[in-house]
C-alpha cells in the first residue's frame, strides 16, 4: 500500500525544512520523520529510480550530475582540465549516494586530532574535531548497520574481482598487510529488502540492482512511508530567511517552474554538500549577517577539502577486464597512518578502481592526444586500476565564495571554488602514486600511467565544527553558532578531511545530530 | 554527454532543414552495426559544415585519436556531433570555419606527422580544445568503439558479471578467503 504523499502548507511553520536529499539530508529526513516530525525535503534534481537509470555511461553522467557551470581559480589541476566542473557530484533525489562507489572506511583516531597529531603546519588551518573518538565510533557502528557495510557487523566481504587480484598480488609483494575487498555499503548477500551485488560494474551510473545503499532506495522511501515527508523535487533553495530574533524562519526556493516559493520552517537542516551549503548561506546574507548567514566567524566557505585523488593504471600483457565487478571493491589500508618519515603528514588509501568508456579518457588519463594517448585506450582490456584517496590539508583561502562572473539560470551567482595545493598535498600524492606504480610493477605491469587530478568527488570542511564560535561555523553537533535553529547536515562540518571516503562519516554525524535534535527538542531548547 | 538545453533554438531548427554537405564511408564487416543496416555504405548529412570541411575535420579527429582498426563510422559520429554544434550556434560555426580554413584543404591528405605538427600549433585554442573534448565524449561512447576496445559495457540486462567472468583472471593466484568474500553461488 502506498502512503499518500502529504503536501504541507507553505505557511506551516511546524515543519522542518531540509535542503538536499543525499547522504546527509536523505538520512536526516528519515531520522526526523520516524521520530514524528513533519519534513519538507527540497531537492534541486529530479527523481530517478533503478528502472530509469541510463546504462549508457555518457547519458547516465548527464542524468545524475550537477552540471551547472561553476567558476574556479587556483593552482590545482581541475582549474585547467575541467574549468567549469571542479566537482563531480549529483543533482538528483538521493544526491551523490546515487552515483557513489560505496566505500565506507572509518576515520582513524589520529585523523580527528589532526592539529594535535600533525602540529602547526605552515599554510594550513588544521583543527582537531570537537568530539571524542569513542563517541564517533559508537555512531560509526550505527551507520554501518544502517548501510549494511561489508566486513562489519557480520556481513561478509565481496568476492575478489579480476582487478582486485592484480592489486592484491602487487600489494602483497610490496609487503602490505591490510589489503582486502574493502568496506562497502553494497550487499554481499540479500539484506534489508535489497538483493546481493551481481558485479555488474555500473555503480557510478546508479545501481540498477539496488544492491548498493543510497538514500534514494532506503532512507527516503522509509521517510515517505511515515506519511510525514513532503519531498519537493526540482526545487532549488536560494535563501534561508531569519526573523528579528535571529532564528531561521523560512527557506526561499525556486520550484520546478522557476517560480519563487517561501516555505516557513520550525528549524532548517542544510545538506547541499560543502560547495552548495556555503553558497546557500552566503546567498542568505542580510543586514544582521552581512558576510552570510551564521558567518560571524568568517569561516563559512573556508577550509574547503576535497581529498587528494589520482588514478594509477597498470597496463599488462594479459587481460584484466577491470570493468567487470563492483568498482571500488578493494583497498590497501597500510598507508592510512601518520608517518612523517615519508615526507608528509596524514595518510592515504589505495582503492581499487575502474572507469568505463568514455570516462577513462575524459577524467582518468593525463591530458593528451595522438598516438601515445590512443595507445593507452587500445590496451583497455589489459588495464588494472586504483585510485589514491589521501588527506588534503585545509587552508583558509581554499574556499567557496560567490562567483563574480558566472550566474545560474535564476540569475544567482554560482559557487566559485579556489584551490591552492599545499606542499604537503603534493608530497603525499607523489608518494601515493609512486607506491601505486611500484604495486603494479611488482605484479608485472609493462607500463604505469598516472592521471591528472580529476574533479573532486568528496566535498568537506566549509562549515567546520568548533567549540569556539570564532573558529568555526557550527558547534560539535553541526548546529550553527549564531542561528540556533539552523543545522548543517553534510560533510561541510568536517573539521579536517582525513583519508576516509566521507559518506560513512556524514551518515554517522547525521544520526548523532538527529539524536541531539531529539534531546534538544525534548528539553525545550530548540 | 553534457546535454545543452539551449540547443533547441530557432537557429538550430533552421539549419536542420538545410543540407550543407555529406560525409560518406563504408562500414567495416566487423562493425556491430553491419548486421543492422541494409547497406554497408553510409552517408552522414551535414547541416552546417561543407563536405570539404567535414573531410578536414575527420582528419583532425583521426589525428587526435588514432586507432588504426577502428571503423570510420565511429569517427563519423564525432563529425555528426560537431556539425550539430555548429548548426546550433553561430559562434561555433564561425570558430570552425575559421579554423578549418586555416588548416586548409590539403590537411586531410597530409602525412600524420605533419597533421600532428599543425594541430600542435593550434592546441591551446578554442577550436582544438572543443574538437578534442567532443572526440573523447563521442568516439569512446558508442557500440562500434566498445566492440573495438573489447569493452562489454552494461551487464545488468545480462545478470551482471557475477557469472560472466568478473573473477576469471587466471594469470595470478586467487586471493585468500580472509581478504576476499564468499561467492554467492557457492
Amino acid at each position: 500500500m502506498q502512503t499518500p504523499k502529504p503536501r504541507f502548507d507553505l505557511d506551516d511553520d511546524s515543519v522542518v525544512v531540509i535542503v538536499g536529499s543525499g547522504a546527509g539530508g536523505g538520512t536526516m529526513a528519515h531520522e526526523l520523520t520516524r521520530r514524528g516530525l513533519t519534513v519538507v525535503l527540497l531537492e534541486a534534481g529530479r527523481r530517478e529510480s533503478a528502472a530509469s537509470f541510463s546504462q549508457n555511461p555518457g547519458e547516465a553522467f548527464g542524468q545524475l550530475t550537477w552540471l551547472e557551470p561553476r567558476s574556479q581559480s587556483g593552482t590545482w589541476d581541475p582549474v585547467r582540465t575541467s574549468p567549469t566542473l571542479p566537482a563531480w557530484h549529483c543533482r538528483t533525489v538521493g544526491g551523490t549516494t546515487v552515483h557513489w562507489t560505496a566505500a565506507t572506511p572509518r576515520l582513524r583516531p589520529y585523523e580527528i586530532r589532526a592539529r594535535s597529531t600533525y602540529g602547526d603546519i605552515a599554510g594550513s588551518s588544521l583543527a582537531d574535531w570537537p568530539l571524542e573518538y569513542a563517541e564517533l565510533k559508537r555512531w560509526y557502528i550505527a551507520a554501518e548497520r544502517r548501510l549494511g557495510v561489508t566486513r562489519r557487523d557480520g556481513n561478509p566481504g565481496l568476492p575478489a574481482s579480476n582487478n582486485f587480484k592484480v592489486m592484491y598480488f602487487g600489494a602483497r609483494k610490496l609487503g602490505y598487510k591490510r589489503v582486502h575487498t574493502n568496506y562497502l555499503a553494497i550487499n554481499s548477500r540479500a539484506r534489508d529488502g535489497r538483493p546481493l551485488c551481481i558485479q555488474q560494474g555500473f555503480c557510478v551510473q546508479g545501481c540498477k540492482a539496488d544492491a548498493k545503499w543510497s538514500t534514494l532506495n532506503t532512507e527516503i522511501p522509509r521517510a515517505e512511508a511515515t506519511g510525514r515527508l513532503d519531498l519537493r523535487t526540482e526545487c532549488l533553495a536560494t535563501r534561508v530567511e531569519h526573523g528579528a530574533s535571529g532564528r531561521a524562519t523560512a527557506v526561499v526556493y525556486r520550484d520546478a517552474s522557476g517560480n519563487e516559493q517561501r516555505q516557513k520552517a520550525r528549524f532548517v537542516c542544510v545538506a547541499g554538500n560543502a560547495i552548495e551549503t556555503p553558497r546557500l548561506l552566503l546567498l542568505s546574507e542580510s543586514a544582521r549577517f552581512p558576510r552570510g548567514l551564521a558567518n560571524g566567524s568568517d569561516q563559512l566557505g573556508r577550509n574547503y577539502c576535497h581529498h587528494l585523488n589520482g588514478f594509477v593504471w597498470g597496463i599488462f600483457d594479459q587481460p584484466v577486464y577491470s570493468w567487470r565487478g563492483a568498482v571500488l571493491a578493494g583497498v590497501v589500508e597500510d598507508e592510512n597512518v601518520n608517518d612523517p618519515r615519508r615526507g608528509f603528514v596524514g595518510g592515504y588509501h589505495l582503492e581499487l578502481c575502474t572507469l568505463d568508456l568514455p570516462t577513462l579518457p575524459l577524467v582518468g588519463l593525463p591530458y593528451g592526444w595522438g598516438r601515445d594517448f590512443a595507445s593507452i585506450i587500445d590496451n583497455y582490456r589489459n588495464i588494472a586500476g586504483l585510485l589514491v584517496n589521501g588527506e588534503d590539508l585545509p587552508r583558509p583561502d581554499n574556499r567557496i565564495t560567490l562567483s563574480s562572473s558566472v550566474k545560474d539560470p535564476h540569475g544567482l551567482p554560482v559557487a566559485h571554488v579556489n584551490c591552492e595545493e599545499h606542499p604537503n598535498d603534493i608530497a603525499l600524492r607523489r608518494h601515493a602514486q609512486t607506491q601505486g606504480q611500484r604495486l603494479y610493477e611488482a605484479a608485472g605491469a609493462k607500463r604505469v600511467v598516472f592521471s591528472s587530478t580529476p574533479p573532486a568527488t568528496h566535498q568537506m570542511g566549509t562549515a567546520r565544527m568548533s567549540v569556539d564560535p570564532a573558529r568555526g561555523v557550527t558547534n560539535p553537533y553541526g548546529r550553527t553558532h549564531e542561528v540556533p535553529n539552523l543545522f548543517i547536515s553534510d560533510g561541510s562540518v568536517f573539521s579536517s578531511a582525513g583519508a576516509a571516503n566521507p559518506t560513512l562519516t556524514i551518515v554517522a554525524l547525521v544520526l548523532r545530530q538527529a539524536d541531539y535534535i531529539s534531546r534538544e527538542l525534548a528539553a525545550g531548547r530548540l | 554527454m553534457m546535454p545543452d538545453p539551449s540547443n533547441c533554438t530557432t537557429d538550430r531548427r533552421r539549419f536542420l532543414q538545410t543540407v550543407t554537405g555529406v560525409l560518406t564511408g563504408v562500414l567495416g564487416s566487423l562493425s556491430p552495426l553491419a548486421a543492422l543496416v541494409p547497406s554497408r555504405s553510409w552517408a552522414l548529412e551535414l547541416h552546417a559544415l561543407s563536405s570539404a570541411d567535414a573531410d578536414t575535420l575527420l582528419a583532425a579527429v583521426q589525428t587526435i585519436a588514432p586507432h588504426d582498426g577502428l571503423d570510420a563510422a565511429a569517427y563519423a559520429l564525432v563529425i555528426g556531433a560537431l556539425d550539430a554544434d555548429a548548426a546550433g550556434s553561430a559562434e561555433t560555426r564561425a570558430l570552425f570555419s575559421g579554423a578549418l580554413a586555416s588548416l586548409g584543404p590539403a590537411f586531410a591528405t597530409m602525412p600524420e606527422a605533419q597533421r600532428v605538427e599543425q594541430l600542435r600549433a593550434i592546441e591551446s585554442g578554442a577550436f582544438f580544445q572543443s574538437v578534442r573534448l567532443k572526440t573523447l565524449l563521442v568516439l569512446y561512447n558508442n557500440p562500434i568503439a566498445w566492440q573495438y576496445f573489447g569493452y562489454q559495457g552494461e551487464a545488468f540486462s545480462k545478470g551482471g558479471y557475477l557469472l560472466r567472468g568478473f573473477n576469471d583472471l587466471k594469470w595470478l593466484p586467487d586471493v585468500p578467503a580472509a581478504d576476499s568474500g564468499p561467492l554467492p553461488m557457492a
